[in-house]
């Protein structure tokens, strides 16, 4: 109890640090942001949202938000590691939460389109930005400690705005990298918006130079408007000694369609929450996830998702392969508004124990206010197929490789849906890397 | 080739294999009829070193080597080969990189290079179009969807890519329609030479009509309970078991 409160006061105590050094567009929603923090407490395991996770490790540490920290960069080389192989994309590097415009590369977009470093606009005071995000009502409902710790510190992110009809020819890949000094917070403020008939597909990449103990505390908006496309690949693959929250919201018109995965590896406490509005007819909305959990981390994700109006669907499919002490949760809620008639809303969380002490918590909930709609979820546990290992090792497969090809076999619903190859292919390594097993 | 001794085997505790004993030499096929139930399947199970089987007694003597202690798939590099009653289905697995992987860890176990991407495609099709497989089989997930039919055509496959010393066939006749049995036992006869030996699992005389035995062996309850040439399976085909249950001491 001492521990939460005396961690919320350094908070405050180093927003006014902050504040001091920074005037900006977005002052008066820091204060408002930092004055409602104050009013909250970090949750435990008594908050109905948070009973299956224990964030104790979280909260007994007093992390320095990097942007008061000294600035730090890290090697081209190191950056190049993360690359994908022969894949071109427009490269955005952020260093402990700030853009570094040395590592990016391909950053010339006509006036139009703004992509790049929110801190940039920030500076400029570029009265675009308050026009693009809905600042007055941006903190209303929000009661997450989390994001508002986020916001009161607001100053850098990745920054995606795409005009009406805008197609983007190649992924952007925002690498997010933590580096330097142990217990740095950073908070990366990420903000997307497509506008009607636009397209485009990012892959946010979060990884940790060293194994410190750092804290990245993210939120990320994003608003697709009519019959836009947008694909997201969220990778976390941070230091096993990192916390690591994620705050998405998702708001959706008419016909448009995302495709958002949540590809979990590293980082000792993970926490994603998404909650995706779908406020619009014949939108598509899929959410996929993938967490690996070893020795004793803690992966919890949690969806929302809100249908408001007729003929749009949601599909969810979460999978979770943990071995050791792990434990892997998973929370999804479908809302179906009244209005929400001929809805499909299909959910799955899917998950397979390699050990007898990993652990799987599952929650699925319905709530449906429309009497025509067609919504599912179903979730299962289990272990890797006996029968199944044995008929591959009785063509002589050796156990690890016989486990390995289950294991990718299991997870090969959500991989298949990457679009990008080179993407695939990485995150198989990953796969197989994390759970120390022989690659398949 | 493979020399059973006084095999026995429990299933939870229960004794399903009661002293089985057999001899195959290189070059030969024999064929293993008994009623349902009767341990056959149990049998190739313990010889291919499924887990859920204990063998608490006896002797498997595969190619000069005790196989008992050996894991299902050192037995498979060795060169033994269990075709299922009934293959599983995994989905996920693509039946061709399963095959790949498959093949280059036998070949590997043998000290032969890996074959190339290409080889092994031409040694696919070519063994797909002994067995009159559609190649869209093969792209897919394994056995996920397939007919009774294409499952064991499937096994067959296997066994002609991984070409093993022993073949056991499980009951590999059973889903196969008239001319898929045909075209299977061709498939069997392609693989079969003097220096390879295969144990067959039939109830039906129809399949000896093609892959003719050298000896047929009843199992019964356990036990191999008479032993004979082809003409036996002829004689079981008219007759039935019950003679030879009739023959049986009523208690052991
Ligand atoms: N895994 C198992 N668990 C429990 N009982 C088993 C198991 N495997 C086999 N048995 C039992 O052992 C006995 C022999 O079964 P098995 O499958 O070997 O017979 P079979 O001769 O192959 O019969 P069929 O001709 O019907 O294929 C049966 O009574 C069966 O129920
Ligand atoms: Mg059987």
């Amino acid at each position: 109890m001492k521990n939460r409160i005396d961690n919320q006061k350094w908070y405050v105590d180093n927003f006014n640090l902050f504040k001091s050094s920074n005037k900006n567009v977005f002052s008066t929603l820091s204060n408002k942001a930092i004055e409602k923090f104050k009013t909250l407490e970090f949750p435990t395991k008594k908050d109905e949202e948070w009973k299956y996770i224990n964030i104790n490790p979280l909260l007994k540490n007093n992390f320095l938000p990097s942007s008061l920290s000294a600035n730090s960069s890290v090697n081209l080389e190191t950056i190049e590691e993360y690359t994908l192989d022969n894949l071109d994309v427009y490269r955005f590097v952020f260093v402990n939460g700030i853009f570094n415009s040395e590592l990016s590369t391909g950053l010339d977009f006509g006036k139009d389109i703004i992509a790049g470093s929110l801190s940039n606009l920030l500076n400029k005071n570029d009265t675009r930005l308050e026009k693009l995000f809905d600042i007055k009502n941006k903190l209303q409902k929000d009661n997450n400690i989390f994001n508002l710790l986020n916001t009161a510190f607001l100053h850098d992110g990745f920054l995606l705005y795409l005009p009406k009809g805008t197609i983007i020819d190649k992924p952007f890949h925002v690498i997010n990298i933590s580096t330097g000094n142990n217990k740095l917070l950073n908070q990366p403020h990420n903000l997307i918006h497509l506008e009607s008939n636009s397209k485009a597909e990012i892959i946010f990449e979060y990884v940790s130079e060293k194994a410190t103990e750092h804290f990245t505390n993210i939120v990320t908006e994003i608003s697709v408007d009519e019959n836009a496309n947008l694909n997201v690949y969220k990778i976390q693959n941070e230091s096993p000694n990192a916390f690591h929250i994620e705050n998405s919201n998702i708001l959706q018109k008419n016909s448009s369609v995302v495709k958002h995965f949540s590809l979990s590896f590293g980082a000792l406490i993970t926490r994603n929450n998404i909650n995706a509005e779908l406020d619009g007819e014949n939108v598509e909305n899929n959410l996929y996830g993938l967490y690996l959990g070893n020795k004793n981390q803690q992966i919890d994700n949690h969806t929302f998702i809100e249908h408001i109006k007729p003929n749009s669907n949601s599909n969810e499919l979460y999978k979770g392969i943990l071995d050791d002490d792990a434990k892997g949760i998973f929370s999804g809620k479908i809302l179906v508004q009244k209005e929400a008639q001929k809805t499909n809303a299909f959910q799955s969380n899917k998950s397979v124990l390699l050990s007898n002490k990993a652990i799987s918590d599952s929650k699925p909930q319905l709530e449906i206010y429309a009497d025509d709609v067609k919504c599912s979820h179903g979730a299962t546990v289990g272990k890797l197929d006996q029968e199944a290992l044995f008929y591959i090792r009785s063509r002589g497969v050796p156990l690890e490789l016989a486990r390995s090809m289950l294991i990718r076999a299991f997870i090969d619903d959500v991989v298949k849906e990457i679009s990008i190859e080179q993407l695939r292919e990485k995150i198989n390594h990953t796969i197989f890397q994390h759970l120390k097993r022989v690659e398949f | 080739m493979i020399k059973i001794k006084n095999l026995h085997a429990n299933v939870e505790g229960t004794e399903i294999l009661k002293g089985i004993n057999l001899t195959v030499n290189r070059g030969e096929v024999h064929a293993i009829m008994g009623p349902n139930g009767s341990g056959k399947s149990t049998l190739a199970n313990v010889l291919a070193g499924h887990s859920a089987y204990e063998v608490t007694e006896g002797e498997i003597i595969f190619d000069g080597k005790n196989i008992i202690e050996m894991e299902p798939d050192e037995r498979a590099r060795e060169g033994l080969f269990l075709a299922f009653q009934y293959p599983i289905e995994i989905p996920g697995v693509s039946n061709s990189i399963f095959l790949r992987t498959a093949l280059d860890e036998i070949r590997k176990h043998k000290g032969e290079p890996e074959l190339t991407p290409k080889e092994f495609l031409s040694l696919l099709k070519e063994k797909a179009q002994i067995l009159g497989m559609d190649t869209s089989l093969i792209n897919r997930a394994l056995n996920q969807g397939f007919s009774g039919g294409e499952k064991k055509r499937n096994e067959i496959l296997q066994l002609l890519m991984l070409n093993p010393k022993l073949a056991i066939l499980d009951e590999t006749d059973s889903g196969l329609d008239i001319d898929a049995l045909r075209i299977v036992s061709e498939g069997v006869n392609a693989y079969k030479s003097k220096d390879n030996a295969v144990i067959v699992v039939t109830h039906y005389q129809r399949l000896l009509d093609y892959i003719v035995p050298d000896f047929v062996h009843v199992l019964y309850k356990g036990r191999i309970v008479k032993s004979g040439t082809k003409d036996l399976a002829l004689e079981l085909e008219e007759r039935g078991y019950d003679w030879i249950i009739k023959e049986q001491p009523e208690t052991v």
